[in-house]
This record gives C-alpha cells, structure tokens and sequence, in this order.
C-alpha cells in the first residue's frame, strides 16, 4: 500500500480538544487491530466514531447452562453484536452436559437475552447473531466430546470465517479447569493455525489459598501462554471502577490531598442484601473474605491508592497496582483488627428470611465466614500510618459497593464547638454500584441567622452526567478479551499477592473462635464497630 | 409539566425552570450541555422528539428557536416543558416573533447552562456558514441536517462555510459503513485498487462514504446511483478478489469476502435520535470530517453534483448515473418518509402549524457571510 496522499492540516481551533490520544492509544487504534501490521487505510487514530470492532473469531463456552451464563455473558454478547462491536461472522459455541441441538442452544441464548439483555431486542441483530450458533454436548474430561468441538471450530472457520481466532470462555467450577485445559491440548485445540491465536478466559474463585492459586495457574499456564490468559473481575470492567483512575489521574484537584497528609483512612465497602441463595456447594468452606475481599476489595483498594502509571498500558498499570499490592501490611493484632460473622435470621427489609446455619446444604456447626472486616495498610511514604478498613457480608443493609475517602479534621476552626457540632469529617465517595457516582461531603452554613455549620452532600450522578449510557461490565471485558487488550484483568502476581495478604488471616480464624452471629439485614456484627472505635473512628453507613 | 408563557423574556422563562424544579423536590439540574434548535413549525416537534430521546444518554437543556418575522408585532412565547412525557431534561420551546425573529441569540444567550457546552443543531434548513449564524456562534458544536431538507447545501459547496466544530447528520450516517468496511480490511488485509459506492440519487451520505473512500484508499471511486434506500452497496476491487457490502433493504447487510463465506450484518437505518445521540458524545472538532469536505471540494465537484462521469484519476469520484431509475431530480426517499411522517404528527400536536412556508426563518444572506472563516484560508 502506497503512503496515503497528505494534506496540509488547517489551523484548527484545539481551543476545546482538551483530550489527546496516547501512543498506545494511538497505536491501538490504527494499527493493532489489523493482523500482521498491516496498517489499515481506513483507520485513522484521529477518526474517533469509528468503534473498536473485534477481529475475526468465536467464543467458545463452557457451562453454558450456569446462572452468570444466562444472566450476564449471553445479554452481553446480544448487547455487543447490537452496538454493532462483534465481527461479521461472530460465533458461539456452547458446550455442555445437555442433549441439545444447535437449535435448542439457540432458543436457551434467545431466553436468556429477551430477559437479561440492556439493549433493546432487534431481530435483524439476533438473526446475524445467531447464524454463529452452535452446540457440542459431552462431559468435561471427553476426549469424544472435546473432538467434536475440534470439528466444530474447524466448521466454523470455513462456513464463518472465524480464521482460527477463539477464545475460550471457563465458565466452571475450577475442579473443571484441570480436566478442560488438558482435553484443549489434547486434541490440539490450544494452538491455531500460523497468524491465530487462542485465549482464555477464567473467573473467580482462582484458588482458595496461595498453593491452590498457585497450582491452578500451573495448570492453565502449561497449555496457554501467560498472556493469553484473562482472569475476569468484573468489577474491574464497570464503568464507575475504571473512573477511579479518571477521577485521580485527569484531574488537578483531588491528587494534592491523596496522601496521609490529608487523608485520615479510607472505607471500602461492599454489601449485599441477598443471602447464599443456591450457592451453599460453592460458598460453605469459602466464605465471605476468600470470596470478596481477596480479589475485588483488594483491587478497589490497589486503584485508590496506586501511584500514577506511566501510561495507561496494561503493563504500567499492573505494576503500580503489584507494588501497592506488595506493600500492604497486616495489623499484629489480628484478634481486634479482623472480624468475621455470620448472619442470624432477622427480618430484612419487611421479609423473614433464615439464619447461614438454617440454610438448605449448610452444615449447623459451620464456622464459614459469610462477614468479613479486615484493617489493612499500605507501607509506602504516601500511606504510612493510613489504615484502609475493607468490610464484606452477605444479608446487610443494603446492596452497595462504594470507596469513601474520609479526610482530617481541619486542624483549626474559626468557629465555636457548638456551631460546628454537626460538622463531621470531609469525605469523597466513589459509590460503585448500584446508583453510580461520586459524593463529596463537606461542611456548608445552615441558612438562619445564627453561624452553624452542618455536613451537606454534593453528588455527582455518573448515570446523568456521563454521555453514553454505561454498558454492562462484561460487555466492556468479553470485547477487551477479543480485542486482545488487557488492563482491566489482574495477572497471575496480583492474584498471588491477594493471598498472601488473605491466608495469614484465615489461619489465624481457623485456629481461634468462630464467626459472631449479626442479625440479617443490620450492618454486621457489634465486633467490626469495636473494631473502628478502638480507632475512635466508625463506620459509614452506606 | 408544560408552562406557558405568553409576551415573556429570558429571565422569566428562566425563573421558570428554577421554580418547576424546585416543585418537583430536585434542586440541581444533571444536565451536561445545552442544545439550541433552530427549526420551522413543520419540524420542531419531530427534532424535538429526538432531542429529547438523546437527552437520555446526554442529559441536556433544549432551547428551540422558531422565528416567525412574518408576525407584526414583535415579542417571544414560550413553552417550558420538564419531566413531561416526552422524556427526561428539560426543554423550552421559543416563538421569535415580528422584530426579535432576527435577535435569537439575544433570547438564548441568558437561557444557556453555566460552564458547559453549547450545540446547535438545524434539522432542516441550516445557515451557509453554520458558525456565522446568530445561533451558531454561541455553540462549539453544529449540527446540520443535509437530508432534513428538499434542497440542502451541496456536500461540494460546504467547505465555504465550514468552521471547525461543524458535522453534518449525513456525515453519521455514514459510521455504521465505514466501520464495516474498516472491520472487513482488518480482517484481509489487501490492497483495494478500486471501490464503487451504489445509493439513491441526491444522496449526501453515499457522496460523502465515497470521498471518504477515496481518500483513505487513495483510489478512483465510482458513485452510481439506484432506488434505494440510502446507500445500498460498496463494492472494493482487491488484489485479493472483491469486497462488497450490500444492504438492498435498508435493514440487513450482506458482507461477502473472497475465499470466505457470505455473512449477514445487522446494519439498519438509525433514527434521527440515535444519529443525534452519536452526535453529542464527542464534542471535539471531526478531523476526518473536515478532511473529508476538503477532499470533496478539491475533486472535481461539479461532477458529483451534476452527475456525469469523468475520467477517473488517482483520487477522483467518477460519478455515472443510471438512466432508467427514474427522474434525478426526484427527492430523497428518506425526506418523503420524513415529510409524511411530520404530517401525521401534526395532528397530534397543537402546536404544530403544518404548511409554515419553509421560508419563514430568516436565512442568512451569503453577503453577511463575506467574512472569511479561517477553514477556508487553507487550501
């Protein structure tokens, strides 16, 4: 291809461009998606309407008959071939133990979108959409099962030119991954053809201590290499979740005061209302830390209070977020400084609901932690001395996952002690979901005639002020995963780290005492506000 | 809620949306720009519509500017509507009358939201020099609609008038092509030699894809034109065999690859809401855009616009019409549906004079415009 024809630019006012794209920005876009470097005419980094289209390929799922399968993967995909972001020729193969055909495969997806999908329902996108579908039955350690995939895929690329791309998407519970991982290299399903390539997408739990995780990793890094595997967090994917480097990195105003010279500690909560559910199989021996706090709490917490990256590659930023990582300290009083329980039952909301121990599958003497509260800190010059508080539970007051930045006191007030007796400590929240968006908090006067200052809240409602309506997590990460783009998954070393910070304390939990009970739909046992009162600081309600 | 007000000013049309929303209970506005419509009866009530839709994804206040010079008295009406069923935001609806028809950013001026963006957007007739224009010069976004009227500014002849911060909705339409043609270049990396763009006649959109085209790809691209509707194919000879994308229905799109299988892409014509909704997400200048309309008016332009073939050239449009498909001065499918579709809501809406003659707004004379903008010093 001959240089395209240059023309002299005009002398354009920038006067309101305040955003410039980024070498790796840049790169991405006009180059990276075209395969063997051959840049692509038709893209151009300054022609910003152009989305990102994923190449050629398929996806590949396993488990398809789960929960997060119904209710999040397929609506995303839906969602994504409806903005128009999934190649021509996209296709889905679902893989499972039912008797299904494509067709029934088919009618399964077409349920699960027709309910769960954000956008609306288009017939011409499902009809393009499920011309890709297709269906192969067997168990995980087939051999049989696992060559008629083989053919499948191979169909595929012939009838739908998916040209040897594939990802494959684990959605299983990880004693699975052995047996699925080993049958992919078996009938040779882990390398494509020359110019392919082959990815791997796993969720949650990866391991449930540092040798589990660690061995699980073995497992998947003796077949796919290290960055063909994506580990999903799909808190990471959310919108409100990726602001968090927005807000600290683009702006001005709120870097000077993130340090310990202004902030005082910093919350991290994330509740939900709803108990075990079904989920007692997976959840009983896991708990509430290994299953929260271990991989999204300490993400949340890696991106507060990171350094800034040197750009916003994926490299950069999982080392900042590794460093941070690796400079977390645990409290040598474990005993105060970590708390776990267990829900009781209670009447939440206006609706009785039972007890962990009366759950269906739970064991009456269970010590599983379904609450945990950790004090945490961050050994760098930035954080000395700045606890950071993470609290998880199941059967709270609400559902809601937010970061609250709480500030010094200032240290001189022109004011008496009763005019500022309502006046409490400056805080930003970044509330992640749901309502998304971020609250400062800060003193204002209470109209009248006297001086009073009390606390007010300034919102900002991410949903109204943000101009595209926030896409669905997994959407934004099934796409990065066919784009090949990976800052928003954690590495292997993040993940390690996160245990090394979490099997100190449950050793020490397995050893002493058992979980306190809390009533369902309160805010956790009286141990966690202890916790923060020995502190001589409390809790936010949320 | 709907508030009318009769013989008014800015300042109590603004007391006005305070006072509706502090009865409503929600004391702040989320609105993230201001978005002006200068229109005629006939459209406002279908431009507002969409507006109103967009402001779902971009929460804004809409100012609408309906002059009417024709009245003897001069004065302003107005019509406050917020959290009524057309949608969320809130939105006022302005009669210029007599005198004032001529001052509309006099009205506006005050009823713009501190520190944030201000757009304007033409559903139909839109000025020659967009950022010249009373309305225009308050925004740093323009918004015109080449399809939105029966006889809209050649593609050929807007460089004249272009400022940076102007796009044109024929322009958006185009997004959904190029970006399947982009995809489709990744994903066979060949040398295209040659490129031909089939549309409906008068079609601003296919002129618009084509030039683009021809830029990027650096070769001669031929526009034939057809029945319809919009743009209904783009065909690239490669060295690696032919590329093409057609859409006969305007809904489904087949793509066809050499060695590979044909393929069905969903690729259907977007409402007017959608197009405004992609509009408002980038409020920075379109440098392709820009480029796009330099490259038009350095190409032989008069060629597109009268439709004759011309020998191709490195870069050329060669534009060949077919002559069995109908008279060329037909108008556009799209502004048909559109003009009937107005009618039909005329009925439903009060407010809606149909058969306001489109030259009641005041046009901008092109002799204001002698004022050079910087666009068009270069060359």
């Amino acid at each position: 291809m001959s240089p395209l024809p240059k023309y002299p630019k005009p002398a354009v006012d920038k006067g309101h461009q305040g955003y410039q794209l980024s070498q790796a920005e840049k790169t991405l876009l006009s180059h990276e998606l075209a395969p063997e470097g051959a840049a692509n005419p038709l893209r151009d980094a300054a022609d910003r309407r152009l989305p990102r289209i994923a190449g050629p390929c398929g996806l590949v799922m396993f488990g398809v008959t789960g929960d997060l399968s119904r209710k999040k993967l397929m609506p995303a995909i839906y969602d994504l071939a409806n903005r128009g972001l999934l190649p021509p020729g996209f296709a889905l193969v679902g893989f499972a133990r039912r008797d299904w055909a494509d067709q029934d495969f088919a009618e399964e997806v077409h349920l699960a979108v027709k309910e769960h999908a954000r956008t609306p329902y288009r017939e011409e996108v499902w009809r393009q959409l499920s011309e890709g579908f297709r269906f192969v039955s067997g168990e995980f350690g087939d051999k049989q099962a696992f060559m008629e995939l083989k053919d499948t895929i191979d169909k595929l690329d012939a009838e739908r030119g998916t040209n040897g791309n594939h990802a494959f998407y684990l959605s299983v519970p990880p004693k699975f991954f052995p047996g699925v991982v080993e049958q992919l290299h078996e009938v040779g399903l882990d390398q494509g053809p020359e110019g392919s390539w082959r990815r791997v997408i796993i969720e949650k739990p990866f391991g449930h201590d540092l040798a589990s995780a660690r061995e699980l990793n073995a497992i998947v890094d003796s077949v796919f290499p290290p960055k063909s595997v994506f580990r999903i967090d799909h808190y990471l994917g959310k919108e409100t979740v990726q602001n968090i480097l927005a807000l600290r990195f683009a702006n001005e105003m709120f870097e000077p005061i993130w340090s310990r010279d202004h902030v005082d500690h910093v919350q991290i909560t994330m509740a939900e209302d709803i108990g075990i559910g079904g989920r007692a199989g997976y959840y009983d021996g896991i708990g509430a830390a290994r299953d929260v706090i271990q991989n999204h709490l300490l993400q949340l917490l890696a991106l507060t209070a990171m350094e800034e990256p040197v750009s916003f590659d994926a490299d950069a930023i999982a080392a900042e977020k590794t460093k941070v990582l690796s400079a977390i300290r645990l409290p040598d009083d474990l005993d105060t400084y970590t708390v776990r329980g267990q829900y009781a039952s209670g009447w939440q909301g206006g609706e009785k609901v039972v007890g962990y121990l009366q759950e269906d599958g739970i064991s009456p003497d269970s010590t599983t932690d379904t609450y945990a509260a950790v004090k945490l800190e961050v050994n760098t010059r930035r954080w000395a001395g700045v606890p950071f508080y993470l609290r998880t539970g199941k059967r709270l007051g609400r559902r809601v996952t937010e970061i609250a930045v709480v500030f010094k006191r200032s240290p001189f007030l022109p004011f008496t002690p009763t005019q500022t007796e309502e006046l409490g400590q400056n805080a930003l929240v970044i509330r992640v979901q749901p309502d998304e968006g971020v609250t400062v908090r800060f003193g204002s006067k209470v109209p009248g005639t006297s001086m009073e200052v009390r606390d007010v809240n300034m919102d900002f409602a991410y949903g109204e002020a943000f101009t595209e309506s926030s896409p669905e997590a997994y959407e934004r990460l099934i796409l990065d995963v066919l784009l090949g783009d990976a800052p928003l998954f954690p590495r292997v070393a993040e993940v390690e780290l996160g245990w090394e910070v979490l099997d100190p304390i449950e050793e020490y939990w397995d050893e002493h005492g058992k979980p306190e009970q809390y009533t369902s739909g309160t805010w956790g046992p009286a141990k966690a506000d202890e916790m923060l009162a020995k502190d001589g600081r409390s809790w936010r309600r949320p | 809620m709907i508030k009318h007000l009769d013989s008014t000013t800015s300042a109590k049309i603004a007391n006005a949306l305070i006072d509706i929303r502090k009865e409503a209970g929600a004391a702040t506005t989320g609105a993230v720009l201001t978005l002006v419509i200068e229109t005629d009866e006939r459209h406002h009530y279908y431009a507002l519509r969409a507006a109103r839709e967009a402001s779902r994804a971009h929460p804004s206040r809409i100012l609408v500017v309906i002059p009417h010079p024709e009245q003897p008295f001069s004065g302003l009406d107005a019509e406050v509507r917020v959290g009524d069923e057309m949608g969320p935001g809130e939105a006022v609806v302005m009669r210029l009358n007599g005198e004032l028809a001529a001052h509309a950013d006099a009205v506006v001026l005050p009823l713009l939201l501190p520190d944030t963006p201000v757009v304007t957007w033409w559903p139909a007739e839109s000025p020659e020099d967009p950022a010249a224009s009373a309305l225009g010069k308050l925004a740093m976004r323009r918004i015109t609609d080449a399809s939105g009227t029966h006889q809209p500014i050649p593609v050929a002849d807007r460089l004249r008038g272009y400022s940076p911060g102007d796009t044109d909705l024929a322009w958006t339409r185009c997004t959904p092509w190029r970006s399947m043609l982009a995809a489709a270049l990744d994903q066979l990396p060949a040398t295209v030699g040659s490129v031909k763009v089939t549309a409906e006649v008068d079609n601003a959109s296919s002129t618009l894809l084509a030039v683009w085209l021809g830029w990027r790809l650096g070769v001669p691209v031929t526009l034939s034109t057809d029945t319809g509707p919009g743009i209904t194919g783009v065909h690239m000879g490669t060295d690696k065999g032919e590329i093409s994308l057609t859409r006969p229905d305007g809904m489904l799109a087949v793509l066809s690859m050499p060695e590979q299988p044909d393929r069905h892409v969903a690729l259907k014509r977007r409402e007017l809401a959608d197009l405004l909704t992609e509009e408002l997400r980038r409020l920075d200048v379109d440098e392709t855009y820009e480029e796009v309309l330099r490259h038009v008016t350095e190409q032989d332009a008069a060629a597109i616009e009268k439709m004759q073939p011309t020998a191709p050239q490195k870069s050329t449009i060669t534009v060949t019409a077919e002559p069995d498909k109908g008279p060329l001065g037909e108008l556009p499918k799209e502004s048909v549906e559109r003009e009937q579709e107005l009618q039909n809501l005329a009925i439903d809406e009060p407010l809606g004079q149909a058969g306001a003659k489109p030259d009641d707004k005041p046009s901008d004379k092109p002799a204001d415009k002698a004022a050079a903008k910087p666009a068009d010093g270069a060359p």
